[in-house]
């Protein structure tokens, strides 16, 4: 039997979820694969644009097209990758003009803030840019069910209501049943949840889903393959098209929004930038109800002192948001604390709609005594008050709350 | 008076305000003051009861009528939760549907909009319907019991105006119910131009919340309502191509002698 049948064997029998629950799970899963019944995968497509010579296709690209694709209203995937070509860099205001539009309309003068909660930092991988690979020798641990409760009301206090978990990639101490237990905690404290974990199967989405999920983030890290396997050294994520086909999984689960992203630094970025901006179209065009956005993480030191290898400048990483915007115009974009506050407030009317705030990157950082590793280096330390005001004086609002559980 | 009937209030503004996209909560009242607008549509997605925050509702002034709306909704159920906890949360008995299963254009689902305006409607709600302006669709509304319906005049925060004015036109024709154009008005003078042609009223977010100067903005949409509807009692004059002397093709009437 394929390993998913299995899994789902072992949920369906060993699980202790509610007879109730699993059928609910059974029943998404029923109608989510009749609905789209044969269907490809975005490695078909990935596979596609990655015979394309990139150097060659900017190398004939003419300063008149810039303006003229800025001006259209819906850009092809060709279009896309003009707008983040060495050629484009020269028109980077140009597109800000027309981002700030697009932004306005469709999201209006507010900015969302969220924040992030480490529930463990146990793993299994080893990836060469993550604090938490299995060969650093850092503190290992996982919040109880008392902690995950002080964390919650530690940061709730302060006015956030959109948290997002996280954990490293451990079946084994951080389990399904562990994230489940903790969502069901938290949300006595937040009126929506998202998840940042390893990457699962559907029918596992769909329980946590039940259990009072709605979003979910996963980042490919590199789409490049090659690249992929070399800064993957062990572990089950290892497996690139598994994670490849998380966030499609999430969709067919019924998830409220999903956010991807690449790791920049990993790979040459305006390969990578083009790559999640069609792997974002993709999966837009396919699962309607659900919100996709996009995330622009740029690698920050961690305690491994991994090098990246492609610089993306400042710069860069708007033109990464502005072409974003332009070839997605209603993708939500977020920009976390990994950048540094500068860079952040001027960040705000180039089509970033999310930020998080007040972060700690840490498992137990905002309300436990004893400190751990962080995952990486925050940027931007700022408490969610001092943030709340930048953003105000910036000429928006800054919203807390923008979903609830229903 | 000309008063708009909805349920059992009646309305003297027939510009309706949506809250969403304000750059602070403080504009909402000012921009209610000097608009006099009395119906104001707030997301129960959006609405913050953490007393550590700030609390949308606040900024209402009493005397208007809330009208939360059910954004976020995918399918009917999900609209009629959201309804329902709307009004267990003291938002009130009006509820702006929006099912929407399209993250992409963000147009509305009118077969979901349909059943979710039948329960809502049964339980008590008065309720008014946002949808793609189409006459089956607003006849069943109509059938099941909605108090208005609203059909959109181009896709939500586009700010591309009367897009659709052909299809409206038809629904203010057919539908013996309030017809609202909600979305898409951009500027003032589209504002007007759906009045003149028989809206009962409008709705307007983003034109106003993202203007340069929201209040002024607010402003100006009142007074272009107010102007529209003015004109649409007054009755328009028939649009000629030619001027009224001549009568090319009934002239030799005349000539030949009856």
């Amino acid at each position: 039997m394929p390993k998913h049948l299995l899994l789902l064997q072992a949920f369906l029998i060993e699980s202790e979820a509610s007879l109730e629950q699993k059928f609910t799970v059974l029943k998404t899963i029923v109608r989510k694969t009749r609905r789209i019944a044969l269907f490809m995968s975005f490695y078909d497509i990935y596979k596609n644009y990655a015979k394309l010579d990139i150097k060659d296709f900017f190398s004939r690209i003419g300063e008149e097209q810039i303006l003229r694709i800025i001006g259209k209203e819906r850009l092809s995937a060709e279009e896309f990758l003009v707008l983040l070509s060495p050629v484009a860099r020269k028109y980077l205001e140009h597109m800000a003009r027309k981002a700030n539009e697009i932004t306005q309309g469709h999201f209006g003068k507010v900015i969302f803030l969220y924040a992030p909660m480490y529930l463990a930092n146990y793993c299994v991988n080893r990836c060469v840019y993550c604090g938490f690979n299995i060969d650093h020798g850092i503190a290992r641990k996982k919040l109880t069910m008392k902690e995950v409760e002080e964390e919650s009301r530690s940061i709730s206090a302060q006015g956030i209501r959109h948290i997002l978990l996280l954990t490293g990639e451990s079946r084994k101490y951080s389990p399904v049943s562990y994230l489940k237990e903790c969502i069901e905690v938290m949300r006595n404290y937040f009126t929506s949840i998202s998840l940042e974990v390893y990457p699962l199967e559907t029918w596992e989405y769909a329980e946590l889903i039940i259990a009072g999920a709605d979003g979910l983030t996963i980042y490919q890290e590199v789409y490049d393959e090659k690249i992929y396997d070399e800064v993957h050294l062990a572990g089950p994520k290892k497996n690139y098209r598994y994670r490849l086909d998380a966030p499609e999984r999430a969709c067919q689960a019924g998830m409220r929004t999903v956010n991807i992203g690449a790791l920049l630094g990993l790979e040459d970025w305006r390969q990578e930038a083009f790559f999640t901006g069609l792997h974002a179209d993709y999966l837009q065009n396919k699962y309607l109800n659900t919100e996709i956005s996009l995330s622009l993480p740029r690698l920050r030191p961690e305690i491994g002192g991994f090098q990246p290898k492609h610089d993306v400048d400042d710069a860069s990483l708007v033109q990464i948001m502005l072409a974003f915007r332009l070839f997605l115009p209603r993708a939500g974009i977020t920009i976390s604390t990994r950048e540094r506050a500068e860079l952040r407030d001027n960040l705000i009317g180039l089509g970033v709609t999310r930020m998080s705030a007040g972060s700690s990157t840490e498992v137990g950082g905002y309300a436990s005594k004893d400190k751990t590793e962080g995952q990486f280096e925050v940027s931007d330390d700022r408490t969610i008050k001092e943030i709340t005001k930048l953003i105000y004086q910036k000429g928006y609002q800054p919203v807390f709350k923008d979903w609830q559980c229903i | 008076m000309d008063f708009l009937t909805i349920g059992t209030m009646e309305l003297e503004s027939r510009l309706f305000v949506g809250t969403g996209k304000f750059s602070s909560n403080l504009l909402i009242p000012e921009v209610i003051n000097i608009s006099g607008s009395q119906v104001v549509t707030v997301a129960l997605r959006r609405i913050d009861f953490a007393p550590q925050n700030e609390n949308m509702l606040n900024y209402i002034p009493r005397q208007c009528v809330l009208m939360p709306n059910t954004s976020g909704a995918r399918d009917a159920q999900e609209a009629v939760r959201i309804a329902r906890l709307a009004r267990a949360s003291g938002c009130g008995d009006w509820i702006k549907i929006e099912v929407i299963s399209d993250n992409k254009y963000l147009l509305p689902d009118n077969q979901e909009t349909v059943k979710a305006s039948e329960i809502l409607v049964k339980e008590g709600f008065v309720v008014l319907p946002y949808m793609s302006p189409d006459l089956m669709t607003a006849k069943r509304l109509r059938d099941v019991g909605v108090s208005a319906v609203m059909p959109l005049g181009s896709p939500i925060g586009t700010n591309k105006g009367l897009k659709t004015k052909e299809l409206v036109k038809i629904l203010i024709d057919e539908i013996d119910l309030p017809i609202i154009v909600d979305a898409g008005i951009g500027k003032p003078s589209e504002a007007a131009e759906a009045m003149e042609m028989g809206a009962a009223a409008v709705l307007v977010n983003t034109a106003i919340a993202t203007a340069g100067d929201p209040v002024s903005m607010a402003e100006a949409f009142a007074l272009a309502v107010k102007a529209g509807r003015k004109a649409f009692l007054a009755g328009t004059g028939v649009v000629q191509d030619y001027a009224e002397a001549s009568s090319p093709l009934t002239g030799f009437l005349d000539r030949i002698g009856s």
